[in-house]
């Protein structure tokens, strides 16, 4: 895919999200927080879409990278107190940094080993890694343990919902589109061709992994100063599925329908909530990022994946004549 | 001296509860070579087959007894291996040809499918398994005490493994799995029907994996639509551990998963013991990824 006019797509993004923030008071909590929970899909979707759909390489882990961005952040902010307009941003800003960077260390630390695996190995492999972040936090005292982490502040806007969302847009169809990332692609379409000509897949994966790793750490302190309270139970396997779930149903390697998906399947659960008319707690059911995992839910989650690659592997939203998943 | 000897039995009996879903993980790998996502679920069905059977059967043989447990057993294996056929035939044989992603994410599809069809239809919350043996006095050997339950399983294990053993080794369909896990289009031109192997193979796994939940059900009475998925992923590790695709491997994984971590849950780090086995398939992964009884593969372009 040719991404035109980035630039502007990304500055027009980010000018919106930022109009949009100043007239927040103006919006129904209920659906800011909802707006907030597309945000941070968009961002683990687009982000896994670049480990899964571009490169090929599928892993079931990425809720962990969300978490070890998610309680980094929390643990940063809850150092300080009531901070005026000004200071409370760049915290934020540092803090959402501090956490990508250390999801990207995870992915790194996970990567290096495991991206020598293809296929079902690493997907085994990476939901391995995804299980044991959930059990190391869970034995952690100083965040909590099992009982969770209050974060003090709920820094989320839109402003920094959709923000960030269009800068994970931005980075990853550039990298993807960049003379460097016709690479991923190589790697997804034929390893062992890919490294004939000189590509050296591990170097490929570890770059895809880590990048994903560092988007997946950014939402997850966006869902940490959403939410404002943290489980190591809401980034299990189950989380991980569901936003594989998107990358599927938009379409491995399509962008836009990834971000469709991501909205679709994030939207879906309150509208099937609305329309059954159980009232809505912003931030009730913290425990999971899309406030609600209902057994439902889950049913049609996975009819939707048996009948989608029976019938139309390429994804839904994907109307060009594009190869099947790897 | 004597806890060591006592967890040791502890971890065989749950260690060979995981060897006999392994089997089946290592069996359709064997064949297929894909991850049956699925089969930790089969596993669970064959534990709540057991707990509707049992009232059933209990009016015609009194339960508990051993007759009336044998029944219990043996129908849900019959029930499971139906099924376990019925979810090769509509969900993965029409993707046979296809990338092997496809079918993975289809088998997760299918995993999830049942874990919360099970949900909606059994209720979430945690079920008491009926007793179904007699519960016969412990045992005990110097300072070691047996469970009569843990004895039972080790035996019907041990049964179950030569079982599947001769019916692998020394009858014509276990020659014909054999030739199709070694070469699929050899085999079928030498007139070996590859669906009906197919589909034996995955009422084979299915059976066992049946008898792993009732076995499991009877040592831990509680049971919900979710228990497959932990032990599910265990016996993956297990068979990886073993060398997928080769059968003693998977039996011998099992038990050695099963005997390290019960041996981590009597340490003072009891609360990381779900970790172990990721942490021993990554292991194992990065030193030797063909398992320990495995053959390494090489691919061919």
């Amino acid at each position: 895919m040719k991404f035109r006019h980035a630039k502007t797509f990304l500055l027009g993004a980010i000018a919106l999200g930022f109009l949009a923030s100043l007239f927040a008071d103006k919006i129904n909590p209920y659906w800011l927080f909802i707006f907030y929970d597309i945000g941070i899909s968009i961002v683990m979707a687009v982000s896994l879409n670049l480990i899964n759909g571009y490169t090929g390489q599928f892993s079931l882990g990425h809720a962990g990278f969300m978490a070890v961005g998610a309680y980094t952040s929390a643990v940063i902010t809850n150092q300080f107190g009531n901070l005026n307009f000004l200071a409370a941003n760049g915290i934020f800003a540092a803090a959402l940094l501090a956490g990508g960077l250390a999801a990207a260390l995870a992915g790194l630390l996970v990567g290096i080993p495991t991206l020598r695996l293809r296929g079902d190995y690493l997907a085994i492999a990476t939901l391995g890694f995804g299980e044991i972040i959930r059990v190391f936090l869970q034995n952690m005292d100083t965040v909590g343990g099992a009982r969770g982490l209050s974060v003090m502040h709920g820094w989320t806007n839109l402003f920094w919902g959709f923000g960030l969302a269009a800068v994970t847009v931005y980075v990853v169809a550039s990298l993807v589109n960049s003379t460097y990332g016709r690479g991923f692609i190589a790697v997804h379409d034929d390893e062992v061709a890919a490294e004939a000509i000189g590509i050296n897949p591990t170097k490929y994966k570890v770059t895809a992994f880590v990048v994903g790793a560092f988007f997946a750490g950014i939402a997850g302190g966006l869902y940490a100063h959403s939410k404002q309270f943290l489980t190591p139970g809401g980034f299990g396997f189950m989380q991980s599925i569901t936003f594989v779930v998107m990358v599927i149903l938009g379409g491995m390697g399509n962008t836009v329908g990834v971000i469709l998906a991501a909205i679709l399947l994030t939207l879906l659960p309150e509208v099937l909530r609305k329309l059954s008319g159980i009232e809505h707690l912003p931030g009730f059911a913290a425990e999971h990022p899309l406030g609600w995992i209902g057994e439902t839910r889950m049913i049609i989650y996975s009819l939707l994946l048996i009948v989608l690659m029976l019938t139309r592997p390429q994804g839904l939203f994907s109307f060009k004549k594009s190869s099947a998943p790897k | 001296m004597t806890e060591f000897l006592q967890q040791l039995i502890n971890g065989l009996a749950f260690g060979s509860i995981l060897a006999l879903i392994a089997l089946g993980y290592t069996m359709v790998y064997g064949i297929l070579r894909f991850i049956n996502f699925a089969h930790g679920d089969i596993f669970m069905l064959g534990a709540f087959a057991g707990f509707y059977l049992a009232p059933k059967i209990a009016v015609v043989i009194p339960l508990p007894s051993i007759a009336g447990a044998i029944a219990v057993l043996f129908l849900a294996m019959l029930i499971c291996a139906a099924l376990g056929v019925v979810i090769e035939r509509l969900a993965y044989r029409p993707l046979r040809k296809r990338p092997k992603l496809t079918v993975l994410i289809t088998a997760i599809g299918v995993s999830l499918f049942l874990e919360y069809a099970g949900q909606f239809c059994f209720g979430a919350a945690p079920k008491r398994f009926p007793d179904i043996l007699p519960g016969l006095p412990i045992t005990k050997i110097g300072g070691l005490s047996l469970n009569s339950n843990q004895l039972i399983v080790l035996a019907v294990t041990l049964i179950l493994l030569l079982a599947l053993r001769f019916i692998v080794m020394k009858t014509r369909i276990g020659t014909a799995m054999r030739a199709v896990s070694f070469n699929p289009e050899a085999a079928a031109l030498m007139g070996v029907n590859t669906d009906i192997i197919i589909s034996f193979t995955f009422a084979l796994g299915s059976a066992l994996a049946a008898a792993a939940g009732i076995l499991w059900a009877v040592n831990y009475p509680s049971i919900d639509p979710l228990m497959g998925i932990l032990p599910g992923l265990k016996a993956f590790v297990a068979a990886v551990l073993g060398g997928i695709g080769n059968l003693p491997g998977a039996a011998l994984g099992g038990l050695i998963i099963g005997v390290v971590e019960t041996f981590v849950k009597g340490t003072r780090w009891s609360t990381c013991a779900d970790a172990i086995a990721f942490a021993v398939l990554i292991l194992i992964l990065l030193v030797k990824p063909s398992g320990l009884l495995g053959k390494k593969e090489i691919e061919k372009v």
